[in-house]
């Protein structure tokens, strides 16, 4: 099957700088996908080249297979990109906005879905306005309905909920869930990660224009060795002297370990000096940590 | 044409009809202060045609000077302005060729054009009759005049990155190509000098074979000057089509 984005040695280099050193990436027609990685790491530049809005000093980048640069007009049709600055045309209304956009697009009667769209992103009652007028997670909003007017199968969001208050962003995450289980590809980068984590099958980071970890979220997770358990205990557990027993007050305790025969050498140890252990909550690392060792030592 | 280059045209076209009072009203009134002032000042002292006054004689020359400033002005603007909000992405985020973003930005320039130079001449009815001998000669002129002011305009907006950088397009290049042109006179009434100066100058035979439209006279050949508005706009038309090919300061 087709690869909803396909990327081949993309190098970008500016003047001053370069911003891709090679970038290898292949993002499955389904997959909802995260792209990660430190402020000036090169994901806007990546999906720029990806948009046709930049292009690449070296490689290949296709849109379900058809070429960015070569077959442009085919690339485009495909995507739809909800570009990291928070632009809008001062000169129109949302629906204007819209339905303008959708005539680039060669889509003439549009009302429908423009309507479903604004619909689901609570836009209907700014429809009228003018663009000026909104707040700005309002603009965000139609920032991201001008990239559906299409239905593309491909939609790439770039930080589309940076410095956006919770209610759009939970407005946003179902309506982009949907996409995805109706069949788009979903491309998202985000600052918030556990909006990854909750969100992203796999994931690449990005890092001075380098891809430093590719996978899918789990095996990311998995990748954090240290695990760590917090327990509530009743009996003499200072008496007892068992090592890595961390107190948290309340009578808690936090134990990291790595693999699971030491949590059970604990519980046997605390079994043995008649301690009992009441609760017990096994937490995982969680992306953030992930994402900070792999960028830390990349 | 496309669904995609007629929204776009839609959207230019929108774009300075919303703000009409600025982009048509004002220029129209600005040539009208011109009529009325150099038409006051110079109509007993100059009679360059026999049996055409100097107000009469100066009409064709602000009617097509708006024509080009308001040209330039819609395409260079309107681009500039996108670019500096990026807002300019909505046009290069769609399937659009540049051939249909290039025709959208000139059809947009060249109404706009013609729409404050017919403003223009309605206006100017009241103080000087209008004679017009050669009307096709007038359309093609204005059409094609129009035409390369909106090509240098979308170059010029292409170029830009700051709007003082377009003011200085502006202020030394399409300010002096149009002020030294014969709008306010004939360059044979201008000493040798700046007589030859101004045959190096291509606005001066748009400005020309526009008038002999009007009058049925002319400085020069009405033949001459259509080949060399023609040559204009083809070469204005090649070279921006040719930065938009290869995406010139849009698409880094
Ligand atoms: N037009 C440009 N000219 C020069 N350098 C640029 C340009 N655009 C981006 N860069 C540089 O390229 C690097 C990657 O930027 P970007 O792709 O925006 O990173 P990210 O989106 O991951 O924060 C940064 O160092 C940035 O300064
Ligand atoms: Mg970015």
């Amino acid at each position: 099957m087709t690869a909803a984005l396909a990327v081949r040695g993309l190098v970008k280099r500016y003047p001053a700088l370069t911003a891709l050193q090679g970038v290898d990436l292949e993002v499955a027609a389904g997959e909802f996908f995260g792209l990660l990685g430190p402020n000036g790491a090169g994901k806007t530049t990546l999906i720029s080249i990806l948009a046709g809005l930049t292009r690449a000093s070296e490689g290949r980048a296709a849109v379900m297979g058809f070429d960015v640069q070569s077959q442009y007009r085919e690339a485009r049709r495909r995507l739809g990109v909800v570009p990291q600055e928070l632009v809008y045309d001062p000169f129109f209304t949302v629906r204007e906005t819209l339905r303008i956009q959708s005539g680039y697009f060669g889509l003439k009667h549009n009302d429908d879905w423009l309507d479903e769209v604004m619909h689901h992103l609570d836009l209907l009652p700014q429809a009228d306005k003018n663009m000026r007028a909104l707040s700005g997670g309002m603009k965000r909003r139609v920032l991201v309905a001008q990239a559906l007017v299409h239905k593309p199968p491909v939609i790439i969001l770039d930080e589309p909920t940076a410095g956006v208050d919770v209610s759009l962003r939970q407005t946003l995450w179902k309506f982009i869930e949907s996409l995805n289980r109706q069949g788009h590809t979903i491309v998202l980068t985000t600052h918030y990660l556990e909006e990854a984590e909750a969100l992203c099958g796999r994931i690449a980071m990005l890092k001075n224009g380098r891809i430093v970890a590719l996978d899918s979220t789990r095996n990311l997770l998995d990748r954090a060795h240290e695990r760590c358990a917090t327990l509530s205990l009743r009996g003499d557990v200072a008496g007892a002297g068992i090592a890595g027993l961390a107190p948290q007050g309340d009578g808690e305790w936090r134990f990291r370990f790595e693999r699971y025969e030491e949590l059970e050498a604990l519980l046997a140890r605390l079994h043995g000096a008649h301690v009992a252990v009441e609760d017990l909550q096994l937490a995982r690392a969680d992306l953030e940590d992930v994402f900070n060792r792999i960028i830390a030592s990349a | 044409m496309s669904a995609a280059f007629n929204t776009l045209l839609y959207k230019e076209l929108l774009r300075f009809w919303k703000v009409a009072f600025q982009t048509v009203l004002a220029p129209v009134i600005t040539a009208l202060l011109y009529l009325l002032i150099f038409s006051h000042v110079l109509s007993s002292h100059v009679q360059v045609y026999p049996g055409v006054s100097y107000t009469q004689f100066l009409v064709p020359g602000l009617v097509m000077m708006s024509v080009l400033q308001n040209a330039f002005a819609n395409s260079s603007s309107s681009l500039i302005q996108s670019k500096i909000t990026g807002n300019i992405v909505f046009v290069l985020l769609p399937p659009l060729s540049y051939a249909e973003f290039f025709l959208a930005y000139l059809a947009a320039a060249i109404v706009r054009g013609l729409v404050v130079g017919l403003g223009v001449l309605l206006v100017t009815l009241w103080f000087a009759p209008l004679r017009v001998e050669h009307p096709l000669w007038v359309a093609v002129f204005a059409l094609l005049s129009a035409g390369v002011l909106g090509g240098l305009g979308i170059i010029a907006g292409i170029w830009a990155e700051k709007f003082d950088q377009l003011a200085a397009f502006q202020n030394f290049l399409i300010m002096p190509l149009t002020f030294l042109s014969g709008v306010f006179y004939s360059i044979h009434s201008l000493p040798d000098f700046w007589h030859r100066v101004s045959q190096w100058n291509p606005v001066f035979y748009m400005i020309d074979g526009f008038r002999y439209g009007f009058f049925g006279a002319a400085d020069v050949a009405p033949e001459k000057s259509l080949l060399v508005a023609g040559a204009c706009f083809m070469a204005i038309s090649g070279l921006t089509l040719a930065l938009l090919k290869r995406g010139y300061k849009l698409r880094h």
